[in-house]
């Protein structure tokens, strides 16, 4: 009871975003910890350039705590709701999407209400064209993270080694290529993220009534309605690399398999994360990208504050940063990162279309027409459940 | 009068951390947390981890892989004391081997990765010319499910640390009137010194082998390098589960540290077993009469597994340095297609930060644990008693209990108290995995000083805090300063500990380092490791150099 009162009494004092000149005067001077993934040198470079960018031009500093994997943001921000502290957290915003923010949002550990809506730079974002922006993993927004950059699956090879032509073209293609070649090809291990949603993937093309994978799971059918994912696993396991007895354990890991040339084909959720680690030397220039034409997994990232915040006003700035045109055309620059932005290019003044318009997306990235339909994320509960079957049947008897 | 503090405050902050952690585990593991709704005393959580799959394979494995990895360690580092002591060779080799002693374990994981994997180094260097292969074979070499990568990687660290501690007990033991005592009754070196010389070096030694086998049974970041993926060892998969975004999990974390728990005491009484049994095989090898005269190979055997342990590490290092400064790099290129300092460039910018934590906290713990070490060894010249046994084995607990089974119960009291993600914190946490190491080295040259000169200078009429100003500590001075940078480096290589206590706010260069080794990039992974590696040896080098100086003038005083 007398933690539900105190964190009443912290929400009555957080500051309002529909009044931005005072969110302004009440950021300036703050210290934002903004959690995100450290794992990307390029990444954390552009981190860096907007906390430059929002410390010139707001005052506020910003701390970029490196994580591993954003959960342990999440942890701590449940240990400190556990020790009975409602206010000045140690975590001011964290880059999070699908599961993380689910569970977020059931605990009750976000700010709310809603206000990624109330930014001011909101009148640009695609909310007409990108559903996932108001629906992370068909979980309802409703204004409690603000969209950070687009996310899509998309396939790489290289082209001095593999013909572009023989690259399959779907989830039964690909079985069909790993059986002319068995251990080329495999993915990162679930729970692994990007490991998780190629699982989510083959389910979208195999699932039979593909409505069911906007509820949550049915357990009463689950093994009926998922059999054709798992008679595509246990069909696909022996012919990956190492014969399905060791699986690397992200996507970077699974770069550097490409790069020593020990798989043929890999994916990311990133449709320019080839470009960019070409333009870094990781990969050589003759890689390329592809899709399948019927479609793959597409998502928004986001960017959330925790409810006992130290830095609220700091956060909002921030965030509202992350989406101004300037911030997000930096974004989409493969040199610099290259992840799709969340805006309406055509709703921005002409100065900022421009920027966008001048971008060299690079020769390994698809052009937007090209990345073909995109598939919507099935809810949380099943990424969760497939996990937990995945690893009953392949991680745990070598 | 403030030495009477020592003894107190050394346990204080040895076991306070560890019984307060534990009592922060066990609750949860029954099903008490409330904060995150569970408020009845339940069995729910073990439940869960008995239905976990693959949760026997991941105990037995961790089981497995550090009985194997200490007892590797243990047989080389006695066959190569056994074959070599006394000799040029042994000289040379001590000189090869102790500086690996203060690199962090993930570094030499990482090394040895990148040279023995499919697309590795040594493949690279034979490839294509020697084996005709175009493209990496598809061998389950690193993360194999028996995780013998795992127990190579293990042993290659833990072979460096029991020789150095060994080395420490061989000078106490006096090895040559034995040595020179069973050649005169036609033993062979090795068989004489193992009869002779071995079992007083071991009985010292024996704490230091729990500490190995305690570790090795629980490590997570070697683990997760080089062990097995599916399923992966216990402490990776703990961890795992304490960082899954299903937060009902923790629980089930809890109840998994405390099998971790179970999993290291059961390969302790399995070690006291074998203990046993190897010396009674001993003793009736001696009774038997069995002399070993000719043992050129068990020798040779000793030497060279001790070399390649050292020889592996530095050849991994040395390509994690050439990956820093790697353009593209592929397949079967035995060397980059292009060099570059781009990687330095982009990194050393950002490294400001961390590494000023990172000194920091390793000064202020460091200078704790030696202020404290010093008062308890001063208290036991006072009283007259050495420590015993008991005394040992609290230095001993923080090696011994599982990192996973009480660090996340610190972290949470340490919230409770409002303390975390503070200095204080982060240096008291580093102080409990500290303190052991430099009471550990420094307590036998400190035992070792010749008393005569306290009398001497009272004597001359000099009082107790003279004589231990002007007198006993400059003939300290060098292990004292070694004992510093010990704990230094020790506190340098903490992960866990600080990513828990500090709740990331506080960056290290090795929590730095692991973060962005999750991103797989072995070119940061490179320029982090050498950052991590070159940190000690300036603390080792200090060690040597400013004593040096100093006594530059006194020839005694010369090491």
């Amino acid at each position: 009871m007398s933690l539900l009162a105190l964190s009443g009494a912290a929400r009555a004092a957080d500051p309002d975003p529909s009044d931005w000149a005072k969110v302004l005067a009440e950021a300036k001077g703050e210290t934002v910890y903004w959690n995100a993934w450290g794992g990307a040198e390029n990444i954390n470079a552009y981190i860096e350039w907007a906390g430059d960018e929002v410390e010139k031009r707001y005052g506020v500093k910003l701390v970029h705590v490196k994580l591993d994997d954003t959960a342990k943001a999440v942890g701590t921000v449940v240990a400190e709701k556990a020790a009975g502290r409602s206010e000045g957290g140690a975590v001011d915003l964290i880059w999070i999407n699908g599961e993380n923010f689910a569970s977020m949002k059931r605990e009750g550990l976000l700010m709310s209400p809603g206000w990624a809506e109330e930014l001011p730079n909101w009148r640009y974002v695609d909310i007409d064209n990108k559903p996932t922006i108001r629906t992370d993993f068909t979980i309802p927004v409703e204004g409690l993270e603000s969209p950070w950059g687009m996310a899509k699956l998309v396939f790489f090879h290289d082209s001095a080694r593999t013909d572009a032509a023989t690259m399959p073209k779907s989830a039964d293609g690909l079985l069909e290529w790993a059986k002319a070649h068995p251990g080329r090809f495999t993915y990162p291990q679930p729970p692994d993220f990007v490991g998780s949603s190629f699982l989510k993937q083959v389910l979208a093309e195999k699932i039979a009534d593909k409505a069911l994978l906007q509820k949550p799971v049915d357990e009463a059918n689950f093994a009926e309605v998922t059999k054709p994912l798992f008679d595509y696993l246990d069909a696909l396991n022996p012919l990956l690399w190492r014969s399905g007895k060791a699986f690397p354990q992200n996507y970077p890991a699974m770069k550097q398999l490409l790069a020593d040339y020990e798989v043929d084909i890999i994916f990311a959720f990133n449709p320019s994360e080839a470009s960019s680690a070409v333009a870094s030397g990781e990969l050589p220039d003759t890689v390329r990208s592809f899709t399948f034409p019927r479609g793959t997994l597409a998502n928004t990232h986001f960017v959330a504050i925790p409810f006992n915040a130290n830095a609220k006003a700091g956060a909002l700035v921030l965030a509202d940063f992350l989406i101004s045109p300037e911030a997000q055309a930096r974004k989409q620059d493969p040199t610099v990162w290259g992840d799709p932005t969340v805006l309406a290019v055509d709703k921005l003044p002409d100065e900022a279309k421009a920027a966008f318009a001048a971008l060299d997306l690079g020769v390994a990235t698809l052009k937007p027409e090209e990345l073909g339909p995109a598939l919507d994320e099935p809810h949380p509960s099943w990424m969760e459940r497939i996990e937990t079957e995945w690893k009953r049947r392949y991680g745990a008897a070598n | 009068m403030l030495t009477r503090l020592g003894p107190p405050l050394a346990i204080l902050l040895l076991t306070g951390p560890i019984l307060a952690g534990l009592a922060g585990t066990l609750l949860p593991a029954f099903g008490y947390l409330p904060a995150l709704g569970g408020d009845v005393v339940s069995l729910e959580p073990f439940r869960q981890l008995v239905a976990e799959p693959g949760i026997m394979r991941s105990a037995l494995l961790s089981l497995g892989t550090g009985l194997a990895a200490t007892a590797i360690s243990v047989l080389v580092v006695a066959l190569f004391l056994a074959g070599w002591t006394g000799t040029k060779t042994f000289a040379r080799v001590q000189h090869l081997i102790s500086p690996l002693l203060s690199l962090p374990h993930a570094a030499a994981a990482f090394g040895l990765a990148f040279l023995i994997a499919p697309s590795g180094m040594i493949a690279r260097l034979v490839s294509p010319g020697l084996t005709g292969w175009e493209q990496p074979p598809d061998l389950l070499i690193v993360n194999d499910p028996m995780g013998l990568s795992l127990v190579a990687g293990l042993a290659v660290k833990e072979i460096p640390f029991l020789f150095l501690v060994a080395l420490a007990a061989l000078q106490q033991a006096s090895p040559a009137p034995r040595a020179a005592l069973v050649a005169s009754l036609g033993y062979g070196r090795v068989a004489g010194f193992l009869f002779s010389t071995w079992p007083a070096i071991y009985r010292q030694i024996r704490l230091a082998v729990f500490a190995v086998l305690a570790f090795s049974t629980s490590v997570v970041d070697v683990a997760a390098i080089l062990g097995p993926t599916s399923p992966a060892p216990l402490g990776v998969r703990i961890v795992g589960w304490m960082a899954d975004p299903d937060l009902s999990m923790r629980f089930k974390a809890s109840a998994g540290a405390l099998l971790q728990l179970a999993v290291t005491a059961l390969a302790l009484l399995i070690w006291t077993v074998v203990e046993r049994v190897t010396a009674d095989i001993r003793d009736r090898l001696c009774e038997q009469g069995w002399r070993a005269r000719r043992d050129g190979a068990l020798r040779y055997g000793g030497l060279g597994a001790m070399s390649l342990s050292g020889l592996v590490v530095m050849a991994g290092l040395a390509t994690l340095g050439i990956w820093s400064v790697a353009g593209l790099w592929q397949f079967p290129d035995a060397l980059p297609k292009e060099w570059t300092l781009s990687t330095w460039m982009k990194v050393l910018p950002r490294v400001g930060g961390p590494l000023a934590t990172t000194l920091i906290v390793a000064a202020i713990a460091t200078a704790i644990a030696v202020w404290v070490t010093i008062l308890c060894l001063m208290r036991e010249d006072r009283t007259g008693r050495a420590a015993g046994r008991g005394a040992l084995a609290i230095v001993y607990l923080p090696l011994i209990v599982p990192q996973a089974a009480f660090l996340f119960g610190l972290q949470l009291l340490f919230l409770l108290a409002g303390f975390n993600a503070s200095l204080p914190a982060l240096v008291l946490a580093h102080l409990v995995f500290v303190m052991p190491y430099v009471f550990l080295s420094l307590s036998d040259p400190w035992r070792a000083y010749d008393r005569r000169y306290d009398a001497v200078a009272a004597g001359l009429g000099k009082g107790r805090l003279r004589t231990l100003l002007s007198v006993r500590l400059p003939i300290l001075m060098r292990p004292i300063l070694v004992a510093a940078a010990v704990g230094f480096a020790v506190s340098i290589g903490q992960y866990l500990p600080t990513l828990l206590v500090a709740g990331g706010r506080l960056p290290t260069i090795t929590t730095e380092a692991v973060a962005l080794a999750s991103g797989g990039n072995r070119r940061v992974i490179g320029v982090y490791a050498f950052l991590q590696m070159l940190l000690p040896v300036i603390g080792f080098a200090i060690a040597t150099l400013v004593p040096a100086l100093l006594w530059r003038r006194f020839r005694a005083l010369r090491y």
